[in-house]
């Protein structure tokens, strides 16, 4: 029999907070992370605005708790942080262990000291101890071994949609019964390879972003990680601990247009909220709130415009995208979203969408611009889309007994 | 449920892109790393598409448009129904070509990055392209675990079939090797320090492996077809076990749980890749759990990455389909009376370990 999957726990660390209670004092005091950069030393320090998290190595090795600080990547270590806070959040070291898995995703693995030590690399011995820290795999198996999670493990790379997709896998396989918890999510530190990146791309904005304003020019590049706790009905009922959301619907699909477009018509995006909405049996009008990707170019938020307008029609329900809050968190935004997605239902809110003035003349919907307080919020659409056309959405929902 | 293999596309550094031919001669090497033997992509991919692509890219959708045409699907690919279900890619290092030239232009102090290498080394580029090729807007994703990359996009087309979420899946593992990658890795003790010869590597004696590369794609579906070489009917990956005791507890509860025993397992394919640290696991397996078993290896063939369990996947498939066991991949000599069942057994320095069940 499918079995239904829950959230029990969240941990999140980005430029607003450096845990969950801070994230939801920055959300509820409208206090965006985005602005100068200091630890990453990029040569657009003065170009851009960042969304870094302020922190330098050592402070993280010392919050992860890591004694030997050999090979830890800054990914790894933002990584740790998340995990062990969604870990202890669902209470997971009170209850006895069932097959658990962790699915973690990353964009760029290691490449912050991969970038740093090159040189090394190439010329000396130095820092050898950094050269299997370069892959993706790397972060996932030191998340994996300090909380000390083995049934499952594996690593998920669909650029900014990542994480979304580390849900998904853990989603269907709690719903399979193959695991009764799962740590999924993901993590990415800003590093040079990427901001150089995406200015060769000349999609990153010189102004905070402004998604879906008539002006917006593009990302501005975060990094942080966050993951969340998902379990099977009779897991998540086990120790008396709080159930923070129902994840309902899921749903994948591909552009296939463009290596890093998004098509005109926003296809990609409409068949994975499509997909997402179906599974989940709820009606279009039912959903409350679309978490949207909204990154900020010119092309995404088009593109997912125009397919929420075909998708839903006339009644459009309250839509925002919270990267001007945290910046593009990359590979972990989709959990980063997912996470204040939930946070939304539990706590009755509307994210604002900050930075935004003046509509898109090709789209007759706006986003939320005000904190919305008090309302109910039963379920909510969280896309995610990535470069390669990786298109993701979730649909979470509240509990009802 | 089973995926049936009903096409494979395989470019290694042995002659297997011909569906017709099955290892027709074994090619020695003496090399730092074994390279792929690549074909002519201008007979795949379209010049203007092709003038941009990186190598890995190109043997990406090569491999995948072979296993497409091997399973009957090409070239009428943009018919209804022909389309795969699920693209689903594996690549430990993805482009390490593109991922290279952007960090030697970094610490050369180029201020301009070109962004073609930068799109082309994200890893799920490859899914991407063969997505974009196909046009097919299908679930897409892709795995970046090291020696787990490939098994883990195998259990996610495996787990479609199951939620009847998809029919057919061309999944792939894909890696390259280059001189630089190899020499910054082999100071982490992964390669041997000097070139080896590939057919003696059992006899090296000396730590490190042979490195090596390979794209692999197959066209899996639920149900067989005239093209079909043998069925995956299991994939598990095991990560970090204690030891050797804990690892035959893995592979006996693994098959159990198809109520299956060693026994019935008419040969199994093990990873040795000449590295005498950790190929002393698969002796002890196959004085152990193993010892009645006809066993085979592959890495002398493809060398050592990781997502060689492609390779492995790919000979296992033509050992079902043909009824024979090449002599170059024998490690003894058990004569088994029937080809019916293969067990591959793969592990990467005692950290990645999988388990694939193949059946005819």
């Amino acid at each position: 029999m499918a079995q239904r999957v829950f959230v029990t726990g969240l941990g999140i660390l980005s430029s607003i907070g450096k845990n969950l209670s801070e994230t939801l004092d920055s959300l509820l005091a409208s206090r965006s992370g985005i602005g100068r950069i200091n630890f990453l030393n990029t040569r657009h320090k003065e170009n851009f605005p960042f969304a870094e998290v302020p922190f330098s190595n050592e402070q993280l090795l010392e919050m992860a708790g890591i004694q030997n600080e050999d090979g830890y990547s800054r990914n790894t270590l933002l990584g740790i942080i998340a995990s062990n806070e969604a870990y202890y959040h669902a209470r997971l070291n009170e209850i006895s262990p069932l097959p658990t898995g962790l699915i973690s995703a990353t964009t760029v693995g290691g490449m912050d000291r991969c970038e740093l030590y090159y040189k090394d690399f190439l010329t000396n011995d130095s820092r050898n101890a950094y050269i299997d820290g370069y892959d993706c795999a790397d972060s996932t198996e030191r998340i994996a071994d300090n909380l000390q999670i083995n049934d499952y493990i594996t690593t998920l790379s669909t650029a900014c949609s990542s994480a979304a997709n580390s849900i998904l896998l853990g989603a269907r396989m709690i719903k399979s019964g193959q695991l009764d918890r799962v740590v999924a999510g993901g993590t990415e530190a800003l590093t040079s390879f990427h901001v150089d990146g995406f200015n060769s791309l000349k999609i990153l904005d010189t102004l905070p972003c402004r998604p879906f304003d008539a002006n917006r020019n593009g990302i501005t590049l975060g990094e942080g990680a966050a993951y969340v706790i998902l379990e099977s009905e009779e897991a998540a009922r086990a120790g008396g601990r709080e159930i923070f959301a129902e994840l309902v619907g899921w749903g994948n699909a591909c552009e296939a247009f463009h290596q890093t477009a998004s098509s005109p018509d926003g296809n990609g995006a409409y068949l994975a909220m499509e997909k997402a909405l179906k599974m989940s049996d709820l009606k279009a009008g039912d959903i409350d709130y679309i978490y949207a990707h909204g990154t900020g170019t010119d092309n995404n938020d088009l593109a997912e415009g125009i397919a929420i307008e075909k998708l839903f029609g006339e009644n459009i329900p309250r839509m925002s995208s919270t990267k001007p809050f945290t910046g593009h968190m990359t590979s972990a935004a989709g959990s980063a979203e997912a996470i204040l997605s939930v946070l939304s239902i539990r706590h009755r809110m509307i994210l604002p969408n900050l930075n935004f003035q003046t509509p898109m003349p090709e789209l007759n919907i706006t986003p939320v611009t005000t904190f919305m307080k008090d309302t109910d919020v039963r379920a909510v659409l969280s896309n995610s889309f990535g470069f390669g056309g990786n298109d993701t959405s979730l649909i979470f929902k509240k509990v009802t007994e | 449920m089973s995926a049936f293999i009903n096409g494979i596309g395989m470019i290694s550094p042995q002659l297997t892109t011909d569906p017709h031919l099955f290892l027709p001669e074994v090619k020695e090497y003496t090399a730092d790393y074994l390279t792929c033997i690549e074909p002519n992509y201008k007979e795949f991919i379209n010049p203007i598409a092709r003038r941009r692509m990186s190598r890995l890219i190109k043997m990406g959708i090569t491999a995948a448009k072979l296993a497409l045409s091997d399973a009957n699907l090409l070239p009428s690919t943009s018919r209804e129904g022909s389309l795969p279900d699920a693209i689903i890619t594996g690549t430990g290092l993805g482009s390490v070509e593109d991922t290279e030239r952007i960090l030697s232009g970094m610490l050369a102090g180029e201020v301009l990055m070109n962004p073609t290498p930068f799109i082309q080394s994200t890893y799920n580029t490859i899914s991407s392209q063969i997505a974009i090729t196909l046009k097919c807007h299908n679930y897409n994703s892709t795995y970046v675990h090291r020696s787990f990359s490939f098994e883990s996009a195998l259990q996610d087309a495996l787990l479609q079939f199951d939620e009847g979420t998809a029919a057919s899946a061309l999944v792939s593992g894909i890696d390259e090797m280059t001189l630089n990658h190899l020499n910054i890795t082999r100071k982490a003790g992964h390669w041997k320090i000097k070139p080896a010869n590939n057919l003696s590597i059992l006899s090296s004696h000396t730590p490190g492996a042979l490195a090596g590369e390979g794209a692999a794609s197959f066209m899996l579906a639920n149900a067989p077809s005239s093209s079909t070489y043998a069925s995956l009917n299991g994939v598990q990956t095991i990560y970090r076990p204690a030891d050797v005791i804990q690892i035959e507890n893995h592979i006996r509860r693994f098959l159990s749980g198809y109520s299956l025993s060693t026994d019935d397992m008419d040969a199994v394919i093990l990873g040795h890749n000449g590295d005498c640290d950790y190929d002393s696991i698969y002796d002890k397996l196959g004085a152990g759990i193993f010892r009645e078993q006809q066993q085979l290896w592959y890495k002398h063939l493809c060398g050592e990455y990781y997502t060689s369990t492609g390779f492995a996947l790919w000979l296992a498939a033509n050992i079902l389909k043909n009824s024979l066991i090449p002599a170059a991949v024998k490690l003894n000599n058990r004569n088994p009376k029937q080809l019916k069942n293969i067990l591959v057994y793969n592990q990467y320095r005692n950290i990645n370990h999988s388990l694939m069940w193949l059946s005819k």
